[in-house]
């Protein structure tokens, strides 16, 4: 049985074990020396076990007792995580060198966070949760402060740190109430002892609780304070990595909870969700704008993302899910696409954060100028690039879950969060001239800035079959 | 139970005299003592002259360090207690179980030795 | 009223009374000292509830380990604490709200709580009857073998602390010299020592 249990587990425990070889190669070897080939290590692992769960995985299997969930839902989150956690590493390989940041314990502090990630996606049991939950975040606050000398760094870490334990709390609280209401902490057991079509009032509370923790992790309104001064504190790749990957676990673990283990009271909780939804939209769109750092302002982009992620959780639904995981899997290929282009910003060989420094920018860098154009205005959802398709499908499923009202509130962020992305077009091209920037070297982002644009623009004709993928996944959760 | 209750009511009856005893001394020193101030007497007093400046001052971090370490290695031999006592119950799994738990936990010992965080300087 | 009863009212109102002195002393040392009493009342209640070893965990890991740690970094922040507690006076009305929420919240669950029809029976399946085992050992049995996987996880969470403890806080000296057991071990003395016939009136050239 034990033996069954490991083979579920395997890709998790195969990025385990690896991250600790890699830790013992790095400190025997050569230190800080051995820091590039670790990181090219680990990238090539993530890939191949997200190549490897996207091709080999197959139905629905639990192990440990339904501790771990292994089915389409989890396989697509992890497809994405692993994916955009690989890409991440090899992106910030140059950046951290440069800052002289570029520590070995770097890529196996992210591995590890994956592997707690892949638990997140994957958790079938409050306990699973809070385990997988512990170590993803425990890793962040590492990685989050690891530019020690720097006061911002440092204080992107504590504060994150400080909030994360917090919420820690609260999930934690909301989870002993769940488990002082029905004597469990198993999903399927929470689900099946709740009879009628409202939550007790102990349960009540508890859910309000898990899902303000998760809310926090997710980052979305009123929950979101440390996003911008983390964002901007942190080293610009792991910020890169903060908007992707943990985003796309909070947000599969968020869709995780209240559907395997509250799906029976859908209304008690999508009103919670569509209200934090609509707060994150507006908020996320009206703080942006008057962000004169980039990083700050694709904190606050990423806020408004997940408003309109949670949108599809608020409807209830099977397209609701499907859409939510579309958007996600939108939303980060734009971010890595994105950041590629913030990596690359350098001024006298220092990075750049800030908006007005791209002044002018189409004049000397017209190719790269037109792929952030193409980015920026996926981000905000212009047709007919791959965003506006992300934001139809959420639109689309919150309209089908009579949540018209709702939809008309995205709809008016939508255009009021055009504005500041607009706004860094505009520098691009119609900017006073200021000093040039340094011309971006790394073939590396120069690459995943134009494959990213050119998804956004291609990926119109048929989304490269996420879908469908999609539609399996949401599938697997809501039945 | 009621009979792992009377097991600790010895400790009960211990903790209950040593707070007895030690409001007792208290008190007897505030009822008794001959007490008489005045401003010399309790003045701050420091080799001769007023206090400089607050005693309070900055660690060097690494003894928090090695405070974080041993929590770490605490909380490690706090799961072993339960193993240990239920030893003849948990099995091959259990038994495997746990030495994965300390390989773990010995590769975090390896790290720590070979990057010299167990070396003062 | 049994001796358990009076021993639940005792450690309740010690534990209650030594959080709030953590929170209004003006000394932050005597701010963890109150957090240990806290700690230490709290560990008798799980005696009361039965559960030993959670209890004496809480005097080991918590009493002995964390709080020594608190009273490392309250002396290591060298902050101006009666500064940070004028500060506080502005927020106090906020914190109270908050308390008064969670209050009501609990208030509301035990008034109104009910337990599902399937909570005892699933409460029931996990454990061993406590009658037959002893609490640490009924722990361990399923700690390490239906649990496997929150126990890896746990480990896994340990080692991450341990490499994110050292990577933020490790700084290494280069201009000390440092003692090589190997090389001290592998010293020859036949190599390191050289006996020189030193003539009367001459000197070592």
């Amino acid at each position: 049985m034990l033996s069954a249990d490991i083979s579920t587990v395997l890709p998790e425990l195969i990025l385990a074990v690896s991250a600790m070889g890699l830790l013992m190669f790095g400190v025997y070897t050569s230190k800080d020396k051995a820091a590039p080939l670790i990181l090219w290590a680990t990238a090539g692992l993530m890939a191949v076990l997200g190549l490897w769960i996207a091709v080999a995985g197959d139905g629905a299997q639990t192990a440990f007792n339904g501790a771990f969930v292994d089915d389409a839902f989890s396989r697509f989150a992890k497809v994405v995580i692993l994916f955009s956690a690989a890409l991440i590493l090899i992106m910030s390989q140059d950046y951290l060198a440069k800052q002289n940041l570029l520590r070995f314990e770097y890529p196996i502090l992210v591995a590890l966070a994956v592997v707690g990630m892949m638990m997140m996606v994957s958790a079938g049991d409050l306990l699973a949760l809070y385990v997988g939950l512990e170590l993803q975040s425990l890793s962040l606050y590492v990685v989050a402060s690891m530019n020690r000398t720097s006061v911002k760094s440092t204080e992107a870490g504590l504060k994150y740190f400080v909030l994360g334990a917090l919420s820690s709390g609260m999930l934690l609280y909301g989870a002993s109430f769940v488990y002082g209401y029905t004597g469990t902490t198993l999903f399927s057991d929470i689900v099946a002892s709740v009879e009628g079509e409202h939550l007790p009032i102990g349960m009540l509370i508890g859910l309000v609780f898990i899902m303000t923790g998760l809310a926090f992790k997710v980052s979305a309104v009123p929950f979101h304070m440390w996003t911008p001064d983390v964002y901007e504190g942190a080293p610009t790749p792991i910020t890169a990595f903060f908007a992707t990957a943990p985003k796309v676990a909070a947000m599969a673990l968020f869709a995780r909870v209240v559907f395997d283990a509250f799906g029976a009271t859908v209304g008690d909780w999508s009103q919670i969700v569509a209200l934090i939804s609509v707060l994150s939209m507006f908020l996320g769109s009206i703080a942006a704008i008057g962000q004169k750092n980039i990083k700050r302002l694709m904190a606050y982009s990423s806020i408004a993302h997940m408003g309109f992620a949670l949108m599809g959780l608020a409807a209830g639904t099977e397209t609701g899910v499907q859409a939510m995981l579309i958007y996600m899997a939108i939303y980060v290929t734009m971010n890595l696409g994105t950041f590629a282009f913030i990596l690359s910003l350098e001024k006298d060989g220092k990075p750049v954060t800030d908006i007005a420094s791209l002044n002018q920018y189409s004049t000397r860098e017209p190719l790269r100028a037109l792929a952030l154009l193409v980015l920026m205005f996926s981000l905000s959802g212009v047709p007919p690039m791959l965003g506006f398709f992300g934001k139809f499908w959420v639109l689309n499923a919150a309209v089908q879950g009579g949540l018209v009202w709702l939809a008309v509130a995205g709809v008016i962020a939508s255009v009021i969060g055009a504005f500041y992305y607009l706004r860094i077009v505009y520098y691009m091209y119609f900017g006073e001239e200021t000093d040039p920037l340094d011309r971006p070297t790394s073939p590396v982002l120069w690459g995943v800035l134009m494959v990213s644009a050119a998804v956004m623009v291609l990926g119109i004709v048929n989304m490269f079959g996420v879908e469908a993928m999609a539609k399996a996944a949401a599938v697997a959760l809501v039945n | 139970m009621e009979e792992l209750l009377r097991e600790y009511l010895p400790i009960l009856v211990f903790l209950g005299i040593a707070i007895a005893l030690g409001v007792v001394l208290i008190l007897a020193a505030v009822i008794i003592a001959v007490r008489n101030p005045d401003p010399e007497k309790v003045s701050a007093y420091e080799c001769g002259f007023n206090a400089f400046d607050d005693a309070r001052m900055k660690f060097d971090v690494r003894f928090y360090l090695v405070a974080i370490l041993f929590i770490i290695f605490d909380l490690e031999i706090a799961f072993l207690f339960p193993w240990a006592v239920a030893f003849k119950d948990v099995g091959l799994v259990g038994f495997w179980s746990m030495m994965a738990f300390l390989a773990v936990l010995t590769i975090g010992f390896a790290y720590e030795w070979k990057k010299g965080a167990l070396e003062w300087d | 009223m049994g001796i358990a009863d009076f021993a639940f009212y005792v450690f309740a109102i010690t534990v209650v009374t030594a959080g709030l002195f953590v929170v209004v002393s003006r000394n932050p040392v005597h701010s963890v000292l109150w957090l240990i009493l806290a700690f230490i009342s709290s560990a008798g209640l799980f005696v009361l509830l039965g559960a030993e070893f959670v209890a004496m965990l809480l005097v080991i890991v918590y009493v002995g380990a964390v709080a020594v740690l608190f009273l490392f970094v309250v002396m290591m922040l060298d902050v101006d604490f009666a500064e940070l507690r004028g500060e506080m006076a502005t927020f106090v009305p906020f914190a109270i709200l908050i308390g008064v929420v969670l209050l009501m919240e609990i208030g509301l669950a035990i008034t109104v709580w009910q337990f599902a029809d399937t909570a005892q029976s699933s409460l029931m399946s996990a454990a061993p009857a406590a009658d037959d085992v002893q609490n640490t050992a009924a722990l361990g049995q399923i700690i390490y073998d239906d649990y496997i996987y929150l126990f890896q996880g746990a480990g896994l969470i340990l080692l991450v602390a341990m490499i994110g403890a050292i990577l933020l806080t490790m700084t290494h000296r280069k201009d000390v010299k440092r003692q090589d057991v190997l090389a001290q071990m592998h010293r020859d003395p036949a190599k390191a020592m050289e006996v020189i016939d030193v003539k009367p009136g001459q000197g070592l050239s």
